[in-house]
């Protein structure tokens, strides 16, 4: 189908990006991978006026260290960080996620950045963005702010970014291999139904716990986080702490899975996900 | 087991047959290239573009139609609703009404009402796609909603609202079929088992959507349709009744066709207003179909529901069967929507000596799309019901599955087979095909893997079908337009060889497998033939492409004509050898008096001498050409076994498929890889069928399954390794003794999967589960009966 008229513009630097964006305001879309807007515009559930593509923006296509961080350009496509070497040595859990989402066809043009910010709530994404506690970096004609991730994902198709801001970089942590993502895929779309991303600190005897798919947004599943503080992880304390991944959600109910199903495949991932992040290392 | 591929070789001598071989698709390279002419690839000129308005309710009352603030919008052409077209055109025709069924007018475009999501209810003609679509958002339409019929059987209560008021019932048609002496055999029996069975709606999805472009030719007062359809004979003879042409002003082309899979055998209200719209504008009309009109208004299949009662012996002997069904047939009957219950009811003896069968069909209209013929159309409903039985037989007696199958079924000396429903089966011999496909699972250790895997607490399941189908539709009595096929042969003057089929092949391979006919009936190399299909100016006459016929019917039509030309040829090289017919000869492609090998005449000079025609025998008519009508004396009856091993996560509800074994019997196999393509596939729709296809509407009659972010099909990854063989049965129905194998795979795979699933879940205590077998309904399965981990 064809999409309403729309002007492009494409600039060249992250600067000309943003008078685009404060020149039209919400009349604008940011294009980065395409993958979530294009369809949306196809189908006419938006039809912005101008569209601003930020592919050509080097700066923010860019994987590196800093600060004992990562910092990750917006415009990396799933691709690049599923096929990262550097990434499987400093955060394998990002080429992990990275590796199930969509097709190959999304995940060589899709972007993380892009994928964040359209904060779709059965996107693979946010549950690893909260595992880790990520932080991002958003640029605006004010001038720079980082936001970390539990403050990132506000609501369904919502994220923190506002219409004249642009995701520059997100930071991850340097982790050990202890870490795992696990999806049950809704099987027409291949989204989330109930993806768990799972970093497991044996030193520190703590876990993190990022939930996809589940509720309207992605969570951290805290009950089951506080449930293993302190404690050996073993098939026993994980599978009585997995329990716990739907505590307090409001689970999403559609044709695909009702929401007393989807609270139960949390649970089971997230049974899944410690398992086999703890089996690492 | 998979087939390999056998090159023809480069120059090869005529002698090396190439009906059997499995070649490579001469359709193949164009298709992958991307060069292939789709309708979407015609551009004409001065060519408009249509989109159309469509009701976004169920049922609604259309107070009226403001189109003025779209016609103001830049590129717009013309617009027109029901009102500026119906009285004009004809209604959209039901080429199998039953006695007694009541339908409504079909018009065109919607009138006072809209009788489904997606009915169209407006067309804006434009000088863009883009302009066509914007407008579309401009023309305002004023519903008053109206409660939607939705439920079929809730449909039939006293107190439902009315689908088309004005027939005072949401009846739409009722049939049923006897065979047998039912009574007494359900007296003899010693156990009378029951179930309801269940076949969900499901959207063929075929991946090319539908489209056509329109072109009047005022000077010829002709028209010519491109359309993406599986029938362009059967629109030639149904459309210019419609749009008031005559038939030979109207010329119908199917271009290359991007899948099919029954939902483009029909004449849809599109074609028709297109068609009108071009005569009217004098402008070429182009409409290409979007992915969610697609979903919301080409036909959809199945959506029967049977409850059934079957008659059975102790020893596993299965008597009859008799049931009552509902199919919901949407808004409105299309081109074949009430036959589809009847090839139900006409298969239901399946591979089994059944004595007596009845069937009760009540169709039932809802402000649903309606449902049609899709791949299987009516025969994958009776595989799927007779499977489930010998299934529930063996589980309610505790016998094998196995031994309750091979104790009903006919042996091969009972062929031809007459069944209880009054069908005569050509040809069989379902031991071998049942035998055969348990070697190839190594059925003993496949039994014993679930005995171990059962005692690991795995839920393990092996599922069996033993499926017989009917194929290559069908004797002209039994068809509304004629069940011949046709097809024309032509000697070029250069020796080449254009071979025209009346068949539509739209991804079946036909113009591979045709030639491969062709090539060793002439004694030509291959690369010598051109199939043409497809146009209605080229083939004259055809019935199309469906209920799996082309090969069989359209393959002999094909060989009839050659053989025609070969007699006709004898004279002439008889004249030119200075002999006489009765002594010539015809071999390897070479004409030559008997005895006398070394004095050989060939295609290439023999066309030559006919067309030029100077030492022509006296009487002999130029040119080397011949066409044939095929009226078959019965349909074929393909049949075979499947045999699916599956498990169950007992944790997500999730079905894997371990071990997918499928022998098919098609008779005659011209080109097996061919074969093993339409078997594959086939089972591939057969796993969506069975694991993750369901059409959906809500209570409002909106439909949740508009697109592929919600209708799940199989990708590649969902396929398991297949071990594919085959036994090989010819057909007495034709001279080629071939059967057809386009629907096989959707008939038989099915409940082979369904019986697999549910022998998994048998151990905690569960009978029977509907399709398809998503993850949630298998995990609340396994909850009630206290499976869950």
């Amino acid at each position: 189908m064809n999409a309403a008229a729309f002007d492009y513009v494409r600039p060249a630097t992250l600067d000309e990006a943003l008078e685009h964006l404060a020149k039209h305001g919400e009349d604008a879309k940011v294009l980065a991978g395409g993958h979530s807007l294009i369809p949306a515009m196809k189908l006419r559930l938006s039809q912005p006026r101008v569209v601003v593509d930020i592919g050509r923006i080097r700066d923010l296509h860019s994987m590196s260290e800093r600060d004992g961080k990562i910092a990750i350009g917006a415009l990396t496509t799933h691709y690049e960080i599923e096929s990262s070497d550097f990434l499987k040595r400093s955060c394998p859990l990002l080429p992990e996620v990275a590796g199930k989402i969509g097709d190959v066809q999304v995940r060589n043009k899709g972007t993380i950045g892009g994928s964040c910010v359209h904060a779709d709530p059965a996107g693979d994404w946010p549950a690893a963005m909260l595992a880790l506690d990520a932080e991002f970096e958003i640029g605006s004609p004010r001038g720079n702010r980082t936001v970390v991730a539990k403050d990132f994902f506000v609501d369904m198709l919502t994220s923190a970014v506002q219409p004249d801001e642009i995701l520059k970089f997100i930071l991850v942590p340097v982790t050990a291999q202890t870490t795992a993502y696990v999806k049950f895929a809704q099987k027409a779309s291949g989204f989330a139904i109930a993806g768990v991303a799972a970093f497991v600190d044996k030193a520190r005897k703590e876990v993190a716990l990022g939930v996809t798919g589940v509720a309207a947004k992605a969570y951290r599943a805290a009950g089951v986080e506080a449930a293993l503080r302190g404690l050996e992880l073993s098939a026993a304390t994980i599978a009585t702490a997995a329990q716990k991944a739907a505590d307090g959600i409001d689970p999403l109910s559609d044709i695909h899975a009702s929401a007393e199903f989807r609270a139960h495949l949390g649970r089971v991932q997230a049974k899944r996900a410690l398992e086999l992040a703890a089996s690492r290392g | 087991m998979s087939t390999t591929i056998e090159e023809a070789p480069k120059g090869a001598k005529a002698s090396q047959k190439y009906f059997g071989r499995a070649m490579k698709r001469v359709e193949d390279p164009r298709l992958i290239k991307g060069i292939a002419t789709y309708v979407d690839d015609l551009k004409l000129a001065g060519m408009l573009h249509a989109e159309f308005v469509r009701s976004p309710h169920a049922n609604a009352k259309i107070n009226s139609i403001k189109t003025d603030g779209a016609k103001k919008l830049p590129g717009v052409v013309a617009i027109f609703t029901g009102a500026d077209v119906n009285d004009k055109l004809g209604t959209i025709p039901c080429a199998t009404p039953l006695p007694g069924g009541k339908s409504p007018d079909h018009k065109v475009l919607a009138g006072a009402r809209a009788y489904f999501v997606g009915h169209p209810v407006a067309i804006v003609v434009a000088e863009t796609r883009a302009i066509a679509r914007d407008a579309l958002d401009l023309v305002e339409v004023d519903y008053d909603p109206l409660p939607a019929v939705i439920d079929p059987e809730k449909a039939l209560e006293k107190n439902s609202p009315l689908t088309h008021p004005e027939l005072g019932t949401n009846i739409a048609f009722t049939w049923s079929i006897s065979g047998g002496d039912v009574e007494s055999a359900f007296k003899e029996a010693d156990r009378v088992l029951k179930i309801r069975l269940i076949h969900p709606r499901l959207t063929p999805m075929a991946i090319e959507p539908r489209g056509c472009v329109a072109s009047w030719h005022a000077g010829e007062s002709s028209l010519t349709l491109w359309t993406s359809t599986q029938i362009p004979h059967l629109v030639r003879t149904l459309l210019p009744g419609l749009i008031g042409i005559p038939e030979n002003k109207l010329r119908v082309v199917a271009p290359e066709v991007g899948g099919g899979f029954g939902s483009k055998l029909n004449l849809y209200a599109e074609e028709v207003v297109i068609s009108h719209l071009a005569i009217r504008l004098n402008r070429p009309i182009k409409w290409i179909e979007g992915r969610r009109e697609n979903a919301a208004a080409t036909i959809h299949g199945r959506d029967q529901i049977g409850d059934h009662e079957i008659a059975i012996k102790k020893d596993g002997t299965v008597l009859a069967t008799r049931c009552k069904a509902i199919v919901d047939v949407g808004s409105y009957c299309q081109l074949l929507t009430p036959a589809i219950p009847t090839l139900t009811g006409i298969m239901l003896c399946g591979c089994y000596k059944l004595k007596a069968v009845q069937m009760e069909v009540t169709g039932v209209h809802t402000n649903k799309m309606s449902t049609d013929a899709y791949r299987g159309a009516g025969r994958p409903e009776a595989a799927y019901i007779i499977e489930r039985v010998m299934d529930l037989v063996a589980s309610e007696l505790g016998l094998d599955p196995v031994q309750v199958r091979l104790k009903n079924m006919p042996e091969p000396t009972e062929f031809p087979f007459q069944t209880a429903t009054g069908l005569q089966y050509d040809s069989g011999n379902y031991q071998a095909a049942f035998n055969k496909a348990r070697e190839l699972a190594d059925w003993p250790n496949l039994l014993k893997e679930r005995d171990t895997a059962r005692k690991a607490g795995r839920l393990f399941g092996i599922g069996l079908s033993t499926y017989v189908e009917i194929c290559a539709l069908g004797p002209s009595k039994t068809m509304a337009a004629g069940g011949w096929e046709w097809g024309c042969v032509r000697i070029e003057i250069s020796g080449k060889v254009t071979v025209i089929t009346g068949t539509t092949p739209h991804g079946q391979g036909q113009e591979t497998s045709f030639a491969q006919i062709a090539a060793d009936r002439l004694g030509v190399p291959i690369e010598d033939i051109v199939v043409l299909r497809g146009d209605t100016a080229t083939a004259h006459f055809g019935r199309d492409t469906y209920g799996s016929r082309a090969t069989a019917l359209g393959g002999t039509a094909i060989v009839m004509s050659i053989d025609k030309i070969i007699e006709k040829t004898k004279t002439l090289a008889a004249a030119l050898l200075k002999s006489t017919p009765e002594k010539i000869e015809f071999e390897d492609g070479k004409f030559f008096v008997s005895g006398e090998a070394n004095n050989e005449l060939g295609w290439g000079q023999l066309a030559s001498e006919a067309y030029v025609a100077k030492n022509l025998p006296p009487g002999f008519e130029p040119g080397l050409e011949a066409s044939s009508f095929f009226e078959p004396p019965n349909c074929t009856f393909p049949f075979g076994t499947h045999i699916v091993a599956v498990e169950v996560d007992r944790d997500t509800g999730q079905v894997k498929i371990l071990k997918y074994i499928a022998v098919d019997d098609c008779g005659k196999q011209v080109n097996p890889l061919l074969v093993e393509g339409q078997v594959q596939g086939g089972i591939a729709q057969s796993i969506g069928a069975a694991l993750m296809e369901k059409t959906v509407y809500d209570e409002n009659g909106q439909l949740l399954t508009g697109e592929f972010m919600d209708y799940a099909i199989p990708r590649a990854a969902d396929i398991p390794d297949y071990v594919l063989g085959s036994t090989e049965t010819p057909s007495p129905s034709n001279p080629l003794g071939v059967k057809g194998v386009g629907e096989a795979g959707t008939i038989g795979a099915t409940p082979a999967i369904a019986n697999a699933v549910i022998d998994a879940l048998s151990p905690l205590g569960i009978r029977h589960l509907d399709l398809p077998f998503t993850p949630e309904r298998v995990w609340r399965a396994i909850q009630e009966n206290g499976g869950g981990s």
